[in-house]
């Protein structure tokens, strides 16, 4: 087991510099997720126009996997309808599994030596479940 | 030091991980089981099993016999008066939910108190927090002075005529901090509250005396203290255990039953409804045997020297963080280096065979009060070795390198 595999550049290149760090000051959709087997916690919003999501933003405390692909996770929804983002979750989901799913923001797949390290997949896995979260729970209470 | 040797009593030890020897240093949470605690469970399996207290026959003689002779066994490792203070549990925290369930419901109300610290796992907090929530009573703490520890001058504040209920841990299994029970029983006692020990992290590592310390009620667990999962004890003084009702209701825990009502069996029976964890109190026994063979006085010790090893060298690595006091500590190491995430330590530490713990220890407001949102612990016991110090060391030189490297 290489360490390099969970590490990669690109990865700690997310971490050092998290992509749409912060909180929208106008409204937004909110949702805060924990993992309460080791404390990580996200707080994210989503920018959701007319089945969009135009942007979204996270806080968040956690190691270096749960906070660069919460910041990949940001970058990769940008722009898509909800439905698709909602894939992409899935996407996420299935790559955890050991699939070999493409993405079209390519960041992503640096994630995929996680899998290497079962210990390590909830924290990858814990902005995505933040992003499902937050498009249905918006869905149902409109 | 104990002898290295004491290694080869513990076949999970003779492994690698990811290619390199195994170096444990996750005790506090589960400590690893000698072959005569795996060797007693299978002879129990092997000859010797039946139900208990019920059956006519031999084996079911055997069983009763195994299973109370574990009984006993406990009760003088604990220091207790009799085997029928002892009552057998799943663990520590079924232990102090049997406590908080059943004696803190029946004596506390609306004006009664039950005192707490901060420090407390979650298993000696939120089975308070309920109690205290059922019978309207207030939750109290003793605050923590900056090094972790506890002052006796705030515990003579905060305990008072309306505390019914002290609950404090032995050992904290974060900070290190040893508490000081014997003194805490006296303020408890004056005010005529009782003493509740989480002796999760302590009985593993020092002689207990139930009475020297003069406590009410003692939880531990067997899987610290090199014994198997499932099964701790409740020690309770006989007196209060006979003014207890029982929490579950079922076989083995009945006098005389009509379709109407029932009557329950003396203590500590009434306390153990359903065929109850009999491998489980043989393979303590086995536990207690092997720790007092290698003697507690010779444990104490060893991780005494062991952890002050630990402590002088991972204090000298740049930009690590020890939380807890530094004097009069018990075996484990609560720490953050850098601004490298628990998580990601541990990770870089599996891949050298070092098995740390990281996260929140199951103490989340402790660690709000420390200001962190997870730590890493590393803790010792009796197998450890100096060596077993220095890969952990040069480990953490490793991943302070790697990150510093892939984040500088």
């Amino acid at each position: 087991m290489q360490l390099d595999e969970l590490y990669k550049r690109v990865i700690m290149d997310h971490y050092k510099s998290p992509r749409n760090k912060g909180t929208f000051e106008d409204d937004a959709v909110s949702v805060e997720l924990n993992n309460p087997t080791c404390g990580d916690r996200i707080s994210l919003q989503l920018k959701l126009k007319d089945g969009v999501v135009e942007q979204a933003r996270f806080l968040g405390e956690g190691c270096s996997i749960s906070m660069a692909s919460a910041s990949m996770m940001t970058e990769a929804v940008k722009g898509k309808t909800v439905d698709e983002a909602l894939r992409l979750a899935e996407d996420f989901s299935s790559m955890m599994t050991g699939e070999e799913p493409d993405f079209e923001y390519e960041d992503i797949l640096a994630l995929s030596g996680v899998t290497k390290f079962p210990a390590r997949i909830k924290c990858a896995t814990l902005a995505w479940n933040a992003l499902k979260k937050g498009i249905l729970e918006h869905a149902k209470h409109g | 030091m104990i002898a290295p040797e004491i290694r080869e009593h513990f076949p999970i030890l003779q492994q690698t991980i990811n290619g390199k020897p195994l170096v444990y240093l996750d005790s506090a949470a589960s400590a690893q089981r000698p072959v005569q605690v795996i060797e007693a469970i299978k002879r129990y399996y092997e000859h010797d099993h039946a139900n208990v207290h019920r059956g006519v026959h031999t084996l079911g003689a055997r069983a009763t016999a195994a299973y109370e002779n574990a009984r006993e066994k406990v009760a003088r490792f604990l220091g207790a008066a009799s085997a029928e203070e002892i009552i057998f549990t799943r663990g520590t925290t079924s232990a102090l939910n049997l406590v908080a369930a059943s004696y803190a419901r029946s004596v506390c109300g609306p004006d009664d108190e039950i005192v707490i610290t901060p420090m407390e796992h979650h298993s000696n907090l939120i089975p308070w927090q309920q109690a205290a929530k059922a019978t309207g009573a207030a939750l109290k703490t003793i605050p923590l002075q900056p090094d972790g520890t506890i002052s006796l001058a705030d515990a003579e504040k905060v305990i008072n005529a309306r505390t019914k209920v002290v609950a404090i841990t032995h050992v904290s299994n974060v900070l290190g901090v040893i508490n000081p029970v014997e003194e805490l029983a006296k303020i408890a006692h004056r005010n005529g509250a009782v003493l509740v020990v989480d002796g999760a992290q302590s009985t593993p590592h020092m002689k207990i005396d139930v009475r020297k310390m003069d406590c009410d009620f003692f939880a531990f667990s067997g899987h610290k203290m090199c014994g198997p999962t499932g099964i701790g004890a409740l020690y309770g003084k006989k007196s209060l255990l006979e003014r207890m009702e029982p929490v579950e209701f079922g076989g083995e825990m009945i006098d005389f039953v009509t379709l109407e009502d029932a009557t329950w069996k003396d203590v500590p029976y009434r306390f153990e409804g359903g065929t109850p964890n009999i491998a489980g109190a043989v393979g303590l026994a086995a536990a207690i045997d092997f720790l007092e063979s290698v003697g507690l006085d010779e444990i104490e010790r060893h991780d005494r020297e062991i952890t002050a090893y630990a402590l002088e060298r991972v204090q000298q690595i740049p930009g690590i963080r020890i939380y807890g006091p530094t004097a009069h500590r018990a075996s484990l190491i609560t720490f953050n280096l850098d601004d490298i995430h628990p998580h990601d330590v541990a990770t870089v530490l599996d891949t050298e065979g070092v098995a740390i713990r990281a996260g929140h220890h199951c103490c989340q407001p402790l660690m709000k009060w420390l200001g962190a949102s997870a730590t890493a612990r590393a803790s010792f016991y009796l197998y450890n070795q100096p060596d077993d110090v220095d890969r952990w060391i040069a480990a953490l030189i490793q991943t302070k390198e790697f990150f510093g490297h892939a984040i500088g």
